[in-house]
């Protein structure tokens, strides 16, 4: 039994309306594109129905540097990407949601995988994209008190010059 | 009875005599024996029981999804050495693959056989150092001395290959930078008939030790939900019973073409992952075995069939051709020069491949310039490590350990 992946675009078109913007091919994989206020009642009927049941990535896009022709595949500055996979049905799905620069939040997914967990806590520490309702969210690759988001496009490559502002310690710290 | 076991000492968790009654915060590293590379682990303790244990990871955070926005494809080979120093060609491999996806190329098949056979053998080199370093942190110490003794003729092969020990950067867009020696399949022949040898001597000194067993089974239990729930992949996800194996569920290369089993165990815990790595190196011995017979052209490869595709659009042509001809010079300063080499399409593909931790994805998107726009690498050690408090808390001090060293956690890949 193997999901069919054209037939469930259009059940997902029929069933969530406008919130799905519409899907895209290439190399024969799919992706989905939605509104964010949808992706945790979609990715919930996706895991629940449709038998993906693995989150195996989260990740996100930056498009402001895209060139203009693919500034069109994203309403929003960001994209937050779910790939998804099917254990049962080995098939395999990728969902995009589009974030804006401000608010720059969407809802967490963490209630329907754990493994959202620390996929979510990576995407809010390299592109400060925050997860409403997740149980934990800071950090988690740079340090605590770091400033920015280095995956950005506007962040340079060389950094903004905290290599240069590290504390230094002239004498031992009193306890 | 789990494991079979005739004598199964029942682990329990600790019970209330084991706890004092007050927590007490330790850290654990990031330079600890015990943890595996510069990982950090927060926990409290209550007695010798852990309360709550809380991961802190990157410490070797080196920006390689930033870096390689800066790259082009084939500079990039040389990041993703460093990602996994385990197992540094299994995630060139994993890259080229995503690359030719993406490109829409199709490798030769020589040049794919050779890279099936090179990826079991990196396969062979971190299972058996995954369990070397298992044995050591649980106190078989010479366990760990033997399997770096087999590592060690696998990075005689590798060299040999690659011209390098660790950071191979073996694979291109498109095939790989050289052929490999004659004598090729002699070498790994003669690897392979010793190391069912070797694995048995670490089988008969792992497998019944009372230690080791006390130590490992029951430790760590993932359940199949809560494997799939984490996105756990690779040995880990196997041991719980779940036959997730790239190479079968979405074959790449020539997998399709041989003949493997992937060895599961239903118990989820410590022992079953030492199992399953075990029984997937005799299982890359096979694939090896068949991947050498059809090899095409043999080891002379009097025939000169390519390893790579034969564009030079795509290839580096070879040096006398560069030298003697015009049009191959050309393709030289094309590929070579910014803003004039390889053009991928515009688009975006998630490509895996099993690397010997799980899934190793590359998420690449394309902007249709020469260097990608952006470039995900989904780490399986990164996912499998979440489930790392989930293992250990209410634990032992004692069954973290245990339970970290069977993750194989490589901080490269953690971290990136």
């Amino acid at each position: 039994m193997a999901v069919d992946l054209p037939s469930l675009m259009t059940s997902l078109k029929a069933r969530f309306g406008d919130d799905v913007l519409g899907h895209a091919v290439f190399r024969e994989q799919y992706v989905v594109r939605i509104r964010r206020g949808a992706n945790l009642p979609l990715l919930r009927f996706l895991r629940d129905d449709a038998g993906f049941d693995m989150l195996t990535d989260v990740t996100c896009v930056d498009s402001l540097s895209l060139p203009q022709d693919m500034q069109a595949d994203y309403p929003e500055r960001f994209a937050v990407v779910y790939q998804l996979y099917s254990v049962p049905h080995n098939e395999r799905l990728r969902v995009k949601a589009y974030v804006p620069e401000e608010p720059c939040e969407i809802d967490s997914v963490t209630p329907l995988w754990e493994a959202a967990n620390w996929g979510e806590r990576e995407v809010y520490d390299m592109y400060g994209v925050v997860f409403k309702g997740h149980p934990d969210l800071k950090r988690i690759l740079m340090p605590d008190g770091y400033e920015g988001h280095p995956l950005r496009k506007d962040y340079p490559l060389k950094g903004r010059g905290e290599r240069d502002r590290f504390q230094k310690y002239t004498e031992i710290p009193p306890r | 009875m789990p494991h079979d076991n005739p004598d199964p000492i029942a682990r329990v968790a600790p019970t209330a005599a084991q706890r004092i009654g007050e927590t007490l915060s330790v850290n654990l590293g990031p330079q600890h024996p015990s943890m595996h590379g510069t990982l950090r682990l927060k926990v409290e303790v209550d007695g010798e029981v852990l309360v709550k244990v809380e991961p802190e990871i990157g410490f070797l955070h080196t920006g390689f999804e930033k870096l390689a926005e800066y790259r082009n494809y084939n500079q990039f080979v040389v990041i993703s050495d460093r990602a996994n120093y385990f197992s540094p060609l299994n995630n060139n491999i994993g890259f080229a693959v995503a690359c030719e996806e993406l490109f829409g190329l199709q490798v030769p098949p020589r040049g794919q056989y050779v890279r099936v056979i090179m990826a079991e053998l990196s396969r062979i080199a971190d299972h058996i150092i995954s369990v070397g370093l298992q044995g050591l942190d649980l106190g078989a110490f010479s366990v760990m001395l033997w399997t770096f003794i087999e590592r060690e003729k696998l990075y005689d092969i590798f060299e040999a290959v690659t011209g390098a020990r660790l950071t191979t950067s073996w694979t291109r867009v498109g095939g790989i930078f050289r052929d490999v020696p004659p004598d090729f399949p002699e070498m790994v022949r003669a690897f392979l008939a010793k190391l069912p040898a070797a694995l048995d001597e670490i089988e008969e000194m792992l497998n019944r030790n009372r230690i080791f067993m006390d130590r490992c089974i029951g430790i760590g239990t993932l359940t199949r939900q809560e494997a799939i729930s984490y996105g756990v992949t690779g040995p880990m996800l196997r041991a719980c019973g779940v036959p997730y194996d790239i190479r079968r569920a979405r074959p790449y290369l020539c997998y399709s073409g041989l003949d493997f089993e992937i060895p599961t165990r239903a118990e989820g815990d410590v022992y079953a992952r030492y199992l399953v790595r075990m029984a997937e190196m005799r299982q890359a011995i096979r694939i090896i075995v068949q991947a050498l017979e059809k090899l095409p052209g043999g080891g002379e490869n009097k025939d000169k069939l390519p390893v790579s595709v034969l564009d030079h659009k795509v290839m580096l042509p070879p040096k006398d051709m560069v030298y003697n001809d015009m049009e191959s010079l050309i393709h030289h300063f094309k590929i070579t020069m910014p803003g004039h080499g390889l053009m991928p399409p515009k688009g975006e593909v998630y490509s895996c491949t099993e690397a010997p931790n799980g899934e190793l994805g590359f998420y690449i998107v394309s902007d249709g310039t020469g260097l990608p726009y952006r470039v995900r690498i989904r780490p399986p050690s990164f996912y499998n490590y979440a489930t790392f408090p989930k293992q250990a808390t209410g634990r032992l001090i004692s069954d973290a350990v245990s339970a970290m060293a069977s993750i194989n956690v490589i901080a490269g890949e953690l971290d990136r």
